[in-house]
């Protein structure tokens, strides 16, 4: 019928440019992100990423809304944290806060460490996940001396937090090619120059960068797995029951006529 | 006054227990009228299932909302932490908060495409005039909902958001910097601003919305539903007064509902647990980061719900006030020469052009901004009364009112999605073009609406059993 095949013709239309709308948000700018290994549901390496996480991250930065109990989701049990991860006096139950004083905080890096608790989560763009971002920028310090700690990043030019990693990466130099565009000349980053080795090689702290990051991410919503898991058996027990809606309404539609 | 109705001694408890209630409320009666003997055309389609699914969703808004104050804390200093305390501590909270989050998103994604479908199909011309004004109430009030809800996670787009918002209140002239003031009870976006809009969005507007959502459905079954051929059932009836093309509520759209509320049900519960940010359009990834009033985000933009006509707003640029000063004046000079009317009309006319052209000229864009985007949504109200067209449906329009429909929602998606980018040269220059077109085709729409030819309106509506 004519009528009927407008109204699906507006209705490709609506879907065609919900369509176009995701692929022009998932373009973007920028020094390109690398992808990130999404290990959430590796235990090892969660529980790898919480300890490089309470031993390097929790100095500075709080995870003010995690409670370190809530690591049991990630196969510890109450004692494995008690005796390895709890490094302050702080409980069992309490949400994880940072050694530092903020005050100092304020002073040494020119404002506050943010909170990591759902920093995967909040750094989500258009080149990549939030996860994607912060393996691109954990893995991207280099030694720059006109800043005031020494350190320089890639992925956040200028960023007031030093490369705490550095003796397990080692010093490296990111190498530049300048090219002409448009009559300028161009800095195009082209790859790194390792100038001293660390203790890890690049591969291993690749992955410990990768353990590190899935540990945030798991962090900044420790229910993901699981509430996928659970959905799929509502949509499962929804699909049944909208066999049944579909008879029922056919059962009493065969009536009108 | 219903007489008193005495039931046999022998009947079923049930049976006894409904009289009991008959005799002293209108209990059957009610579902009579409602359902079981409220006669809807059996022509409906598949546009006909998003009323049923936007009371649906208010309903999972209300009780998930519920839910959620019992462990929100309305305070500058602890409400984000009151919702990652809700993500993480409070049982099953993650997922309530996900319901309540897509739910505000499947809200407007119903009510769009309701509106989309009384748009077609005429279901606001006489006597459906209220409905549709209710209607538009409802639209409205929503949006004030959403607005305000918006803030109460208090993240970086929560806060920001908001203070743009109320800040293009204050560009009204005159009384606009102490309404901005008032809205806020502060000179900033603050914790007074963040207790108002929490009062607001679990009180006041909730309670307007039902309201009007029950005025909605009593209009709507005073006169009875349109269909998509815009026939009235009521004109042919048979021997019993029962409309031909007529069927009982209950059963048929309420198995037909369940079916449909079962398929809804399927698309909200998968992004609720598969993508509950839906790529950053549902839950904005800035809104991960704690309200800071001193670090503003490079780039702010409204929900996807509010976009279209944020790019109204954002389409108002002192360029485009001389587009809209021609718009005016060619409008009343149209009206005075073509449309026959006394003189003191013509007059009345010309004078009133002659003042809004001044204010336009003495005015700064940004107010007439607001102006478009508050219009932008105004403008609907008037809908009934600027549709001339001899038939309701689209189905016997003119084919060529087809394609201007097609191009309408395409306008409006357009303006959507360029109200998500940042400002650009070429986007503003389109959201421009896109909003002359959407206040063109209702502004001009008591003229072109009655031009062509319509089809011949069939006697029944067209059906095919299934």
């Amino acid at each position: 019928m004519r009528t009927m095949s407008f109204a699906k013709k507006l209705a490709a239309v609506i879907l065609m440019a919900v369509g176009l709308a995701g692929l022009a948000h998932a373009s973007g700018g920028g020094l390109a992100w690398d992808k990130a290994p999404n290990k959430t549901n590796d235990m090892a390496a969660l529980q790898n990423g919480a300890k490089i996480f309470v031993n390097y991250c929790l100095n500075c930065h709080s995870a003010a809304y995690m409670r370190y109990n809530r690591l049991q989701d990630i196969g510890l049990t109450e004692e494995q944290i008690k005796s390895n991860l709890l490094v302050t006096n702080a409980k069992i139950g309490d949400t994880m806060k940072a050694a530092i004083d903020p005050q100092e905080a304020k002073a040494w890096f020119g404002g506050n460490p943010p909170d990591l608790t759902v920093i995967a989560r909040s750094r989500a763009g258009a080149n990549g996940s939030g996860a994607d971002y912060l393996y691109t920028y954990l893995r991207t310090f280099y030694r720059d001396a006109d800043k005031p700690t020494g350190w320089n990043n890639l992925a956040f030019p200028n960023v007031g937090m030093p490369h705490v990693l550095w003796q397990l990466q080692g010093d490296r130099r990111p190498v530049f090619d300048t090219r002409k565009e448009h009559g300028n000349d161009v800095q195009i980053f082209n790859g790194w120059e390792q100038v001293s080795p660390g203790t890890m090689t690049p591969l291993q702290f690749d992955q410990s960068i990768g353990d590190l990051v899935s540990y945030l991410q798991w962090m900044g919503e420790p229910i993901q797995n699981t509430r996928v898991r659970i959905g799929v058996w509502v949509l499962l027990f929804l699909g049944v029951f909208t066999v049944f809606a579909w008879r029922l309404n056919a059962a009493y539609w065969k009536d009108v006529k | 006054m219903a007489e008193y109705h005495e039931i046999s001694p022998n009947a079923p408890a049930a049976e006894k227990l409904l009289n009991w209630v008959d005799n002293r409320f209108p209990a059957s009666k009610l579902f009579k009228e409602h359902m079981s003997e409220y006669y809807a055309p059996k022509n409906f389609n598949f546009f006909y299932i998003f009323g049923a699914l936007s009371v649906l969703v208010l309903v999972i808004q209300i009780v998930t909302g519920i839910f959620l104050v019992m462990h929100y804390k309305p305070d500058a200093a602890l409400a984000f932490g009151s919702v990652e305390y809700i993500m993480r501590d409070v049982p099953w909270g993650w997922l309530i908060r996900y319901m309540h989050s897509t739910g505000a998103s499947a809200f407007f994604l119903v009510v769009y495409l309701h509106m989309f479908r009384g748009l077609i199909y005429g279901s606001y011309r006489k006597p459906r005039e209220l409905i549709w004004l209710f209607g538009c109430g409802i639209f409205l009030v929503l949006m004030a909902e959403a607005f305000m809800g918006y803030l109460l996670p208090w993240g970086q787009m929560s806060y920001w958001g908001a203070q743009v918002i109320v800040n293009l209140f204050a560009a009204i002239p005159f009384i606009g910097p102490d309404l901005a003031l008032l809205i806020r009870g502060d000179f900033v976006v603050g914790d007074a601003t963040l207790n108002r809009f929490f009062s607001f969005h679990v009180i006041a507007m909730p309670l307007v919305l039902l309201g009007l959502v029950v005025a909605h459905i009593i209009a709507l079954h005073e006169v009875g539903s349109n269909n998509p051929d815009g026939v009235e059932i009521k004109a042919k009836r048979d021997a019993s007064g029962k409309p031909l093309d007529g069927i009982p509520f209950h059963p048929y759209y309420t198995v037909h509902d369940i079916f449909a509320v079962s398929v809804f049900l399927m698309v909200f519960t998968a992004i609720v647990f598969f993508a509950p940010e839906m790529g950053g359009y549902f839950l904005e990834y800035n809104n991960f980061i704690p309200a800071d009033p001193f670090k503003t985000p490079l780039h702010i933009a409204p929900v996807w719900y509010f976009t279209p006509f944020y790019s109204m707003l954002r389409a108002v640029t002192d360029e485009m006030m001389y587009a809209l000063i021609a718009c005016v004046l060619a409008g009343a000079f149209l009206t005075v020469t073509r449309v026959r009317m006394p003189t003191l009309f013509k007059g009345v006319i010309v004078g009133g052009a002659a003042v809004i052209v001044a204010m336009m000229l003495s005015i700064d864009a940004k107010f007439w901004g607001v102006v478009a985007m508050g219009g932008g949504v105004m403008i609907l109200f008037f809908l009934p009364w600027l549709d001339n067209s001899p038939v309701k449906s689209i189905r016997y329009r003119p084919d060529w009112h087809k394609y201007l429909y097609a191009v309408f929602v395409l306008d409006f998606l357009v303006l959507g999605y360029l109200g998500i980018l940042p400002p650009s040269d070429i986007g503003g220059r389109v959201s421009q073009i896109g909003t002359l077109f959407y206040f063109g085709f209702f502004l001009l729409m008591p003229w072109w609406s009655r031009l062509g030819e319509p089809k011949k309106v069939p006697d029944r509506v067209t059906f095919t059993a299934h």
